[in-house]
């Protein structure tokens, strides 16, 4: 991995939110690689920034000092799947899906967007519409939309937090078989230690504001990964560390 | 215990041919009460007409053709200015919705022009521009601004923040926005504004045609009352209600068939 460039490289990025007394410092100077193909989980206390630092790198923010280099990328394509589904209510599921490759102009959109439909496991759910769909069918139809147009940079900020906690576990499963199957590059934002390690190659532990990086951890979990794997002791030695760093 | 446990039956669930009965019976009542009165109260006909002499003055104004005509007018007026003021009112909502700087600037104006009551210069505006169609089209334009400026500021701030957030990580260009964010999301609010448009603009071609005219149904009623003609004057209300609820039916349809998916069932 070593010989790989970086897909992202962050320097010294700092966000400041204006305020009344001299503005609200979000971020500071948080710096970090992320390599093609890595699933990196940032983790922290709220507040700390991660949800700020994901809008970045989405392009909806803009940071106040320091940058972000995609290298030969420069304008990535980015899939970005919210804390909440986010859909257009006006819209069925396979048009939701559809939508980035549309605003693209990709010609074989509809093609494309049933593939995901049978990827996420939402075959014959394509006419329906979002408010006949339940929060974890939502979900899926989130990630499907930020899937569809193949991005260069998968980004969920939250994206099970919405969820009862039985759903929030069979999302990871289904999350972590689709990884697989498409390899994209993912920065997920989470609360949780166990959603960090289930799914993650590493993660990044951020102080509380302002955010800075604290520790960036290896998971050597073999993958693919199974919910057993969740009560063994190697599980359980690098849910302590991770604990102990956000403390 | 219980083989089954039935829902309450729900009359507005039921057959529709059970609604149509009520409906007929209803007005049936009506018009027995009205005839009633105008029979057993010794009224004369030029202050309470009966059904059944509004019924011979419509048959009377249907056959020589001048109702139609009439209605007519008073239609082109009121979709002529409906179209002009909500399309206006569109594009300067839109602008305002979009720009504090426009709201600030333009808000006290439009606020305070509300508390003008257009009964009172619609005079004005027919010693202006003629008694013709012109004044008409242009009251029912200003009536119908309002309503559908506030709804178009109103839907175009409600579309969601995240949803925008989710246009921008996708590059979505300016013009995709509108086309695919801002305009699905607004079409809801803007359409109950045109409803309310779509019904004032009859109300003001007609304000218009009361104050000076030699057309329209506004007209209608004024040659009726002048000549005690009151039945006369009946048929032109009747046509009125007749023409409102029709431009308001045509935008009630195309709610219906634009919004399809807010009317889906959970």
């Amino acid at each position: 991995m070593t010989t790989v460039p970086p897909i992202l490289t962050l320097r010294d990025l700092s966000a400041t939110f204006p305020d009344n007394n001299g503005g609200l410092q979000a971020l500071e100077r948080v710096s970090f690689d992320v390599h093609p193909r890595e699933f990196v989980a940032l983790i922290g206390p709220s507040g700390c920034g991660k949800s700020t630092l994901l809008r970045i790198l989405a392009g909806i923010l803009r940071p106040s000092a320091g940058d972000v280099d995609f290298g030969d990328l420069r304008q990535p394509r980015v899939g970005m799947v919210f804390q909440q589904a986010n859909l257009m209510p006006w819209r069925t599921t396979l048009e939701n899906i559809m939508l980035p490759l549309e605003l693209s102009g990709d010609a074989d959109a509809e093609t494309r967007a049933r593939a995901l439909i049978e990827l996420v496991g939402l075959t014959g759910f394509e006419h329906n519409w979002p408010r006949e769909l339940s929060g974890g069918m939502a979900q899926r139809v989130a990630i499907a939309r930020a899937l569809v147009h193949d991005p260069d940079l998968l980004l969920l900020d939250e994206p099970f937090g919405s969820l009862d906690a039985l759903t929030r576990e069979r999302m990871w499963m289904e999350l972590s078989r689709i990884w697989q199957a498409r390899q994209n590059t993912v920065i997920m934002v989470t609360h949780s230690i166990s959603e960090a390690l289930f799914l993650a190659d590493r993660v990044l532990v951020l102080t509380a504001r302002p955010g800075r990086v604290k520790l960036d951890l290896q998971v050597d979990l073999p993958r693919p990964r199974a919910d057993e794997m969740r009560f063994t002791s190697h599980f359980g030695n690098l849910a302590r560390n991770l604990k102990e760093a956000i403390e | 215990m219980f083989a089954h446990i039935e829902p309450m039956p729900n009359l507005t669930k039921r057959a529709p041919s059970l609604r149509l009965i009520l409906g007929l019976v209803a007005a049936a009542l009506f018009l027995a009460g009205w005839q009633l009165t105008a029979r057993l109260g010794g009224l004369p006909s030029f202050i309470l007409p009966s059904p059944a002499d509004v019924w011979t003055r419509f048959l009377l104004v249907l056959a020589d053709g001048s109702l139609l005509s009439h209605t007519l007018v008073t239609l082109t007026e009121a979709l002529t200015g409906l179209l002009a003021g909500a399309v206006f009112a569109t594009l300067m909502g839109y602008l305002i919705a979009r720009s504090r700087v426009l709201e600030n600037l333009l808000s006290p104006y439009l606020v305070a022009s509300q508390a003008i009551p257009l009964v009172a210069i619609a005079p004005l505006l027919v010693i202006w521009f003629g008694p013709g169609m012109f004044s008409k089209f242009l009251i029912c334009a200003l009536i119908v601004f309002f309503p559908v400026l506030v709804n178009t500021v109103v839907g175009v701030r409600a579309v969601p923040a995240a949803l925008h957030d989710l246009m921008t990580s996708l590059r979505a260009s300016r013009a995709q926005s509108l086309l695919k964010l801002e305009v699905p999301a607004a079409l809801p609010v803007f359409l109950g504004g045109l409803r309310i448009g779509a019904t004032l603009s009859v109300i003001g071609a007609v304000v218009g045609e009361l104050v000076g005219s030699d057309r329209g149904l506004g007209f209608l009623v004024n040659v009726g009352r002048g000549q005690y003609d009151t039945a006369l004057v009946f048929v032109a209300v009747f046509a009125l209600i007749a023409l409102a609820l029709t431009l308001y039916g045509i935008v009630a349809l195309a709610e219906k068939k634009l919004l399809v998916w807010q009317n889906v069932e959970r």
